[in-house]
């Protein structure tokens, strides 16, 4: 089938295994997950050509699950960006409105199963980038608990933040994909050997669901509130017991997790010379002229735009001010999770605040990460969230957004689950 | 608030160039996010808590690696088994 939507960087057609728990079936791969022998850019130039030598931990699991891997996905480069219009080679369009971004930064991914093309996907998700083109794609997006998916052979950016996780049109097939992803693996030393192994149970009868009047605050486009009041309702009437709470952290959580991210990132991209992979430099020049030639040549604005921004944060002067109050205000979020799931089972809001923005809309930097500020909570946190479609203001998908403790993946998604089934019948 | 000579440093410092036709502008909107960050100062001097995960140590242990040829197969230029580099003295 065609790409209309540039939701591919690389098609492939491994046939996949006739047995297994994916035998068969079309998986799309985000393009900052290794695989052996398929060119792997992190939609960046400067890793234009790269062939890795070795497959990421999942994407070793999805061959053993016999999963027809079809290609790798479209992304904002190395993750940074909310709407993939950041990939250095081109965007990928939403395949509900094309004159519409897909969401970020795993945007390829959600296109690329919205769009018919691959029957489940795997996405990565540092601060939304799989619940947010999940909610304005119209599909399920699942960000797992921190350490329970192997990191080993994913592309690092923010590394204390950043989880792989399943996409797909249902609920149960993320189950499914997260199933064949969630296997311990010893060379991620931050797995904590959680397996999961559950069928999802669609019910939340008897459960408190907590919904932090935050979510519902300043930006939030009051026609998308309205559909995901709709849901909490719904969950209500399937025997939940729906209860108003306050997240306070929520107002410095999003300055704590671009501070983090971005301090992450600065480290994390030096790697980036030129020299071991990507295009090559000049080696008769002097090494800082000539690594400033390949990253300034070839890094987009920005990731040039978030390195200088940690560097700035860690540097002499400057390290209390923005990453050490940025670890305090990350350890607030999380005694606010911690708080919370003392009184309730799960929180539920929305996953965007708005609808799928229209191609170049997010101009200024600052107005795409304000954007993320519903999601970037459970990444502080660690914490599962998940995102499924309720419903659509104008035509384009709204999703609603359900976190849960840590390592209770499952009862997130019996939850998703149950609200899925309810809103289908 | 930083200056154009200070975003210019720091890209240096970070080996990432930024061309000067793009520095004013680049220059505002990193000031505009630093804005944004200010909003951590009301935090006060409140202690970070105590993470609740731990990093997982193991023995050293030498195991199998990738083949040298596989592992130079992504450099653009490679030497005798080795990764050729810009000149560092």
């Amino acid at each position: 089938m065609e790409d209309r939507y540039n939701a591919y960087l690389l098609r492939s057609d491994e046939p996949g295994g006739s047995t297994g728990l994916l035998a068969g079936r079309t998986v799309a791969v985000k393009d900052n997950i290794s695989t052996a022998g398929l060119e792997t850019t992190c939609g960046s130039r400067i890793l234009k050509g790269y062939v890795p030598p070795y497959d990421a931990h999942v994407v070793a699991l999805l061959r053993e699950a016999g999963a027809a891997i079809n290609g790798k996905t479209n992304m904002d480069e190395f993750g940074m960006g909310s709407t993939t219009e950041n990939s250095g080679f081109g965007p990928t369009l939403n395949p509900v409105d094309t004159t519409r971004v897909p969401g970020g930064s795993s945007g390829g991914s959600a296109a690329a199963v919205a769009g018919g093309l691959a029957e489940l996907a795997l996405g990565t998700d540092t601060g939304g980038s799989i619940r947010c083109p999940a909610a304005f794609c119209g599909i399920v997006g699942m960000k797992p608990t921190y350490g329970r998916v192997s990191r080993y052979g994913l592309v690092a950016y923010a590394n204390s933040l950043e989880t792989i996780g399943p996409m797909a049109r249902t609920v149960g097939d993320v189950s499914t994909l997260f199933r064949v992803i969630a296997r311990p693996d010893p060379r991620d030393t931050t797995m904590q050997g959680r397996p999961y192994e559950h069928d999802p149970e669609p019910t939340v009868a008897g459960r408190r669901i907590g919904v932090p009047a935050e979510f519902f605050g300043e930006g939030v486009d009051p026609r998308v509130a309205a559909r995901v009041e709709e849901a909490i309702e719904t969950l209500r009437a399937c025997g939940a017991t729906i209860v108003p709470v306050s997240m306070p952290s929520m107002s410095s959580a999003l300055a704590a997790y671009y501070v983090t991210c971005t301090s992450e990132a600065s480290s994390n991209l030096a790697r980036y010379d030129g020299v071991r992979y990507g295009p090559g430099g000049e080696t008769a020049r002097p090494w800082h002229e000539a690594f400033t030639g390949v990253r300034g040549g070839h890094f987009g604005e920005e990731v040039r735009r978030r390195i200088l921004l940690g560097t700035f944060a860690l540097s002499a002067g400057y390290y209390g001010k923005y990453y050490g109050k940025a670890q305090t205000a990350r350890a607030m979020v999380a005694a606010d999770f911690e708080r919370l799931f003392g009184q309730v089972d799960l929180l539920a809001g929305p996953t965007m605040p708005t609808v799928a923005f229209r191609l170049g809309e997010l101009a200024d930097p600052l107005s795409m990460y304000l954007a993320d500020i519903l999601t970037v909570p459970a990444n502080l946190a660690g914490v599962p969230a998940i995102s499924v479609p309720c419903g659509t203001v104008d035509g384009l998908p709204v999703g609603l957004q359900l976190m849960g403790r840590m390592f209770d993946d499952e009862g997130v998604i019996d939850a998703a689950a149950a609200y899925e089934a309810e809103a289908s019948s | 608030m930083v200056d154009e000579s200070d975003v210019r440093r720091i890209a240096e410092l970070a080996d990432v160039g930024i061309p000067a036709d793009v520095l004013p502008t680049f220059t505002a909107q990193f000031n505009r996010i630093l804005e944004y960050f200010d909003i951590l100062d009301t935090l006060g001097d409140a202690r970070a808590g105590e993470r609740r995960l731990h990093t997982v140590l193991r023995e050293d242990e030498p195991c199998p690696s990738l083949p040298q040829e596989a592992v130079l197969g992504n450099a653009a230029e490679s030497e005798d088994g080795f990764v050729k580099a810009p000149r560092v003295m």
